[in-house]
């Protein structure tokens, strides 16, 4: 674009102050983690790696990760199913109501957390019998779904149907032509659809509030529980900073696979 | 049709579905829908459903049971009782508030790495790989940011309303930057020498170019910045001090008033289909 020297020059100004506002907060998180006070002290007065050992012993916190692990994974498996069959339908068809769909798939992240999260209550107390980890699992599979659907549907935007309709045409059976055409094309783009619903429920709150069975601890809900309490801060900051790393770790794995940082990311 | 199976060999069971698949394209449609509709309507729809008849129902204030009667006692209480009112104004306030800052941060940004930079997609990336960092540990960095003895020192505003709109603002700004990027990088070039070329000066190229494209991508930004912001109660409690939001009444009344948590978690449902059904018409919602 056709831009003065001094535009330029603001612009990336302007570009630089926002990255630095958007990741200072997140290495003083990471920093903290590592500070030799026991109490929250700035600057801290020393580095050490003392509270991540202590934290990685903390019965809690163990017990937090490996909940939130299986949670994660059993979401992403029920988005990536149901996504991909919805993103197939969305992209290779047109029918009466395809916006609506589309709406449908992103409301739950669209809208706030509680609102979903309340609502999820209401059903499985009043009409299902209570809440489990199962009706943890079906929260965050909920709002999964989106990241699958979009993925897929970028990647399936690109590629032609017809290499598939040939397929079908040369005498394939749907499955095959799943299995032998369109999987192999979508592989790249499932595995990062499934990775970011991975970090997705593994630091979701709001609705795991509503959603999590008695005695349920996921990773931010231990946080949460410990975040008032001040002899627990050093192992507070070392778990805050383990769901940054987490959750960063398979976004940039989901941008080296798809290769399409605009489209992957789109939450 | 009789005469062609009967010149065939008998196909098996499964072949013979996936000709009838095959045949029917309509029958291949419902196969893939079906399942994401099912699970969306029976555990997302039904249940908002479910949510929205409550808070007509009322509560017994004797045992806090919920009894199954016809009430417009929640929602009318709500929308009158001036204490509540007030916190639904400071509630849409703080969402206009943080979608305004969105799109001033956004916008310089989303022009620079969509038309200025020479690797947009790495900028990009930057920028939305925070979004994934986890919600709590972001409100919990500004916690610790704008604590009285943190790093900003006594240039920290403390806790408060300001400190609730600026944490509000760092979680969603990635929503509102992407549709301004994706919105900006299809006009990359070829617009603005097409307009440049035909004479037009920078503010008309701005005016009759770039804001027909930026309006909608503004317009779904602002559906996640608005809707997300209107719903939260967690950032409010670790760095609002001692103000409140629609989500902390729900919080707070989930547990013992049931229905009259079901009436005020339904107002930001109200005002989020009246922004929905306001900005349809620019087409912002095929962005989403």
């Amino acid at each position: 674009m056709v831009l003065s020297p001094t535009a330029r020059w603001l612009l990336r100004a302007a570009a630089v102050g926002v990255l630095t506002f958007i990741y200072v907060p997140l290495a003083v998180v990471l920093l903290n983690s590592f500070s030799a006070s026991a109490t929250f002290a700035w600057p801290p007065p020393g580095l050490t790696l003392r509270w991540w050992q202590v934290a990685a012993s903390n019965e809690g916190v163990r017990t937090a990760v490996l909940t939130s692990v299986q949670v994660a994974l059993l979401a992403t498996v029920v988005a990536v199913v149901l996504g991909t069959l919805a993103s197939m339908a969305l992209v290779r068809y047109e029918f009466f109501g395809r916006d609506a769909v589309s709406l449908l798939v992103v409301l739950p992240i669209a809208l706030p957390g509680i609102v979903t999260g309340i609502a999820l209550n209401t059903l499985f107390t009043g009409f299902l019998g209570g809440l489990t980890f199962l009706t943890l699992v079906i929260g965050h599979a909920t709002f999964c779904i989106v990241v699958v659907v979009n993925n897929a549907s970028a990647r399936l935007r690109r590629m032609s149907g017809t290499v598939e309709e040939a397929s079908m045409d040369l005498g394939a059976t749907p499955w095959t032509t799943w299995r032998l055409v369109t999987f192999p094309a979508l592989r790249g783009a499932l595995l990062a659809g499934a990775l970011l619903a991975f970090a997705l429920s593994f630091d979701e709150i709001v609705v795991t509030t509503f959603t999590a069975g008695p005695g349920l601890q996921t990773l931010p809900l231990w946080i949460f529980q410990n975040l008032f309490r001040p002899n627990q801060s050093p192992i507070v900051n070392v778990a805050a900073a383990v769901l940054v790393l987490v959750s960063v770790l398979p976004v940039y794995l989901a941008n080296r696979l798809s290769g399409d940082t605009a489209g992957t990311t789109t939450k | 049709m009789t005469t062609v199976r009967a010149r065939g060999p008998v196909a098996p069971s499964g072949r013979r579905v996936a000709a009838l698949l095959h045949r029917a394209p309509r029958l291949r449609l419902a196969g893939l829908l079906a399942p994401a509709l099912l699970w969306l309507v029976l555990l997302y729809l039904v249940p908002l459903g479910l949510l929205l008849a409550t808070a007509f129902f009322d509560t017994d204030s004797f045992t806090g049971r919920i009894t199954y009667a016809f009430t417009t006692e929640n929602v009318v209480d709500v929308l009158t009782t001036p204490a509540y009112l007030l916190t639904v104004v400071r509630t849409v306030g703080v969402a206009v508030g943080v979608t305004l800052l969105c799109v001033l941060l956004a916008l310089p940004l989303a022009v620079y790495t969509a038309l200025v930079s020479r690797r947009p997609g790495l900028l990009v990336a930057l920028v939305l790989t925070p979004l994934w960092a986890s919600y709590l540990v972001k409100v919990y960095a500004w916690r610790i940011l704008l604590a009285p003895e943190g790093p900003l020192g006594g240039a920290s505003p403390g806790y408060g309303w300001f400190a609730v709109i600026v944490t509000l603002t760092y979680l969603w700004l990635p929503y509102m930057v992407l549709p301004l990027h994706a919105g900006l990088t299809s006009m990359r070039g070829s617009y603005l020498e097409a307009a440049a070329d035909l004479g037009a000066r920078p503010w008309t190229a701005f005016r009759t170019v770039v804001l027909p494209v930026l309006a909608p991508a503004v317009a779904a930004g602002s559906v996640f910045t608005f809707s997300l912001s209107l719903g939260d109660y967690i950032t409010v409690q670790l760095v609002g001090g001692t103000g409140q939001m629609l989500g902390n009444l729900v919080y707070q009344n989930f547990s013992t008033d049931l229905p009259f948590a079901a009436a005020v978690a339904v107002l930001p449902l109200i005002v989020m289909a009246a922004y929905l059904l306001t900005i349809r018409r620019t087409g912002a919602l095929d962005r989403l």
